[in-house]
Formats: C-alpha cells, sequence, structure tokens
C-alpha cells in the first residue's frame, strides 16, 4: 500500500478559488434548504395537517411553500398562507435551490467533459439556465 | 475527449466500490432526478395550458410521489453525511458507520412515507 502524506496547504496559499468558494456554498446552502424545508413543515403542521391536508399536502408545502400547492386541501381559508412572508421563505428556496442544483449539474457535466472548451460552454448554459430558472421561479411565486 | 478511458464497460459495471459508491451513485440519481422534476414543473406551472395540466397530473399520481421522494429523502439525508464529514473532517474515519446511520435514518422514514402514500392512493 502506498501511504502517501496528504499536503497539508493553509487557505491562504491554497487561495480562495471559485471551486472552493462553490464546494462550501454547496454544504452551506444544504443546511440553509435544511433550515427552511423544516420551516416549511412546522407551517403546514400548523396550517392543518391534523385533518384539513393528507400527507402529500404538507409534504408539498415543506418543500416549496407556495399558496397554489395546498389550493386542493380542506384547509378553509389559505389567504393567510399566500403572505409577503411566506413568498418570501419559498423565494429564499427556490434561489438556493436552483444555484445548488445548477452547480450539482456542473460538477456531473466536468466528469464527462475534460476540454477546456466544452467545459467553457457548459459554465455558459449552466449560467443562461439558473438565471432564467429563478426569474422564471420567482415569477411564478409572486403571481400566484 | 474525457471519455476514453483505460478500463472496459464490463470492468467499469462491475467496480465493488460498495456502499460508499452506492451512496455516491443514488446521490446523483437523486440530485438529477429533482433537478429534471423541479425544471419541467416551474416551466410546465409557466407554461399553464394542457400540456402544463397534463405534465402537472403526472406529478400527482402516487407512483411518481414515491419515486420523487425518494431523490428528495436521499439526497437531503445523504447530503447531510457529506456536508457533516466535509465540516468535521476528523469524522471522515467513521464514513462507514456514518452510512450505516444515514440507511438506518433512511429506510424507516421513507418506509412510512411509502405506506402513507399507497394507503392515501388506494384507501381513497
Amino acid at each position: 500500500m502506498n501511504h502517501s502524506k496528504t499536503r497539508q496547504l493553509s487557505l491562504a496559499k491554497r487561495g480562495m478559488t471559485f471551486e472552493i468558494l462553490m464546494w462550501y456554498f454547496t454544504r452551506l446552502s444544504a443546511l440553509a434548504m435544511y433550515a427552511l424545508i423544516l420551516f416549511g413543515l412546522i407551517g403546514g403542521l400548523i396550517m392543518g395537517a391534523r385533518n384539513q391536508m393528507n400527507f402529500a399536502d404538507v409534504m408539498r408545502w415543506a418543500f416549496m411553500p407556495n399558496v397554489t400547492h395546498v389550493q386542493s386541501t380542506d384547509v378553509p381559508d389559505i389567504t393567510p398562507w399566500a403572505s409577503a412572508f411566506w413568498k418570501s421563505a419559498a423565494s429564499a428556496l427556490l434561489l438556493l435551490a436552483v444555484a445548488h442544483g445548477v452547480h450539482g449539474l456542473v460538477v456531473i457535466a466536468d466528469d464527462y467533459i475534460a476540454s477546456a472548451g466544452g467545459r467553457k460552454i457548459v459554465r455558459l448554459l449552466s449560467i443562461v439556465m439558473m438565471l432564467s430558472m429563478m426569474a422564471i421561479g420567482l415569477y411564478i411565486l409572486w403571481t400566484s | 475527449m474525457g471519455l476514453s478511458r483505460n478500463v472496459s464497460l464490463w470492468t467499469g459495471l462491475r467496480y465493488k466500490g460498495q456502499g460508499p459508491y452506492l451512496t455516491f451513485i443514488l446521490h446523483r440519481v437523486g440530485g438529477l432526478g429533482m433537478g429534471i422534476f423541479v425544471t419541467i414543473h416551474i416551466l410546465a406551472s409557466f407554461l399553464g395550458g394542457e400540456g402544463g395540466v397534463l405534465v402537472n397530473s403526472i406529478y400527482e399520481n402516487w407512483m411518481f410521489q414515491i419515486f420523487i421522494f425518494f431523490c428528495a429523502l436521499f439526497h437531503a439525508i445523504n447530503g447531510l453525511r457529506i456536508t457533516l464529514l466535509d465540516l468535521f473532517p476528523k469524522l471522515i474515519e467513521h464514513e462507514h458507520e456514518a452510512i450505516w446511520i444515514e440507511w438506518a435514518v433512511f429506510l424507516p422514514t421513507f418506509g412510512i412515507a411509502v405506506l402513507a402514500i399507497v394507503t392515501t392512493a388506494l384507501g381513497g
């Protein structure tokens, strides 16, 4: 077995590259999405999990607190749940999830596309896709 | 290009990466599944019309719910394991134990969710 010593460089010597920044972003955004989804789950339980919503309704609200996700439930009045507060929580979750997800697609693509030009095209397409999905998502959230 | 490899496809398929490799593959399957689903779902909601209603009715089907909940729950629990072990690198020694804990959390949680989805779908 080859026991090579691992390189231990301080962050200052390695330099804070974009890839390292995204490595942190992927993990920290995961924690932030945990907080937002648990928050949404509590909201869904308060809204009417006792007898007005089924499991799928609560999950839909937890994973994206958009009011159209609960319009088929027996909750008598869903207008308080269409507030700017919940739209802001949904927007934060949307922006984090799109950025986290698009970067994940770039990581997968890098496993199959090794040429510098190909990777540049992947990055360009991913930025276009990220910005357009963020814009469309925000439009849906704030107009529904 | 990046696709020239020095192992055959058969050797690749027989790769015994065991537990950590399985979670690696399932993390990608879950991430891609959610990515494709969420993208199509957002576009369907945005465009609306007959096509949008058709797409969203597929997503409300109980079999699809089981698939997408597998993607989301596995990706979330495995992602938390990766995050914790990466942010506290000393824990990486216990990676295999962490993966066993992960399955111990995932299987009962996913099992009870499938039970809830199936009984709702079949019991009305």
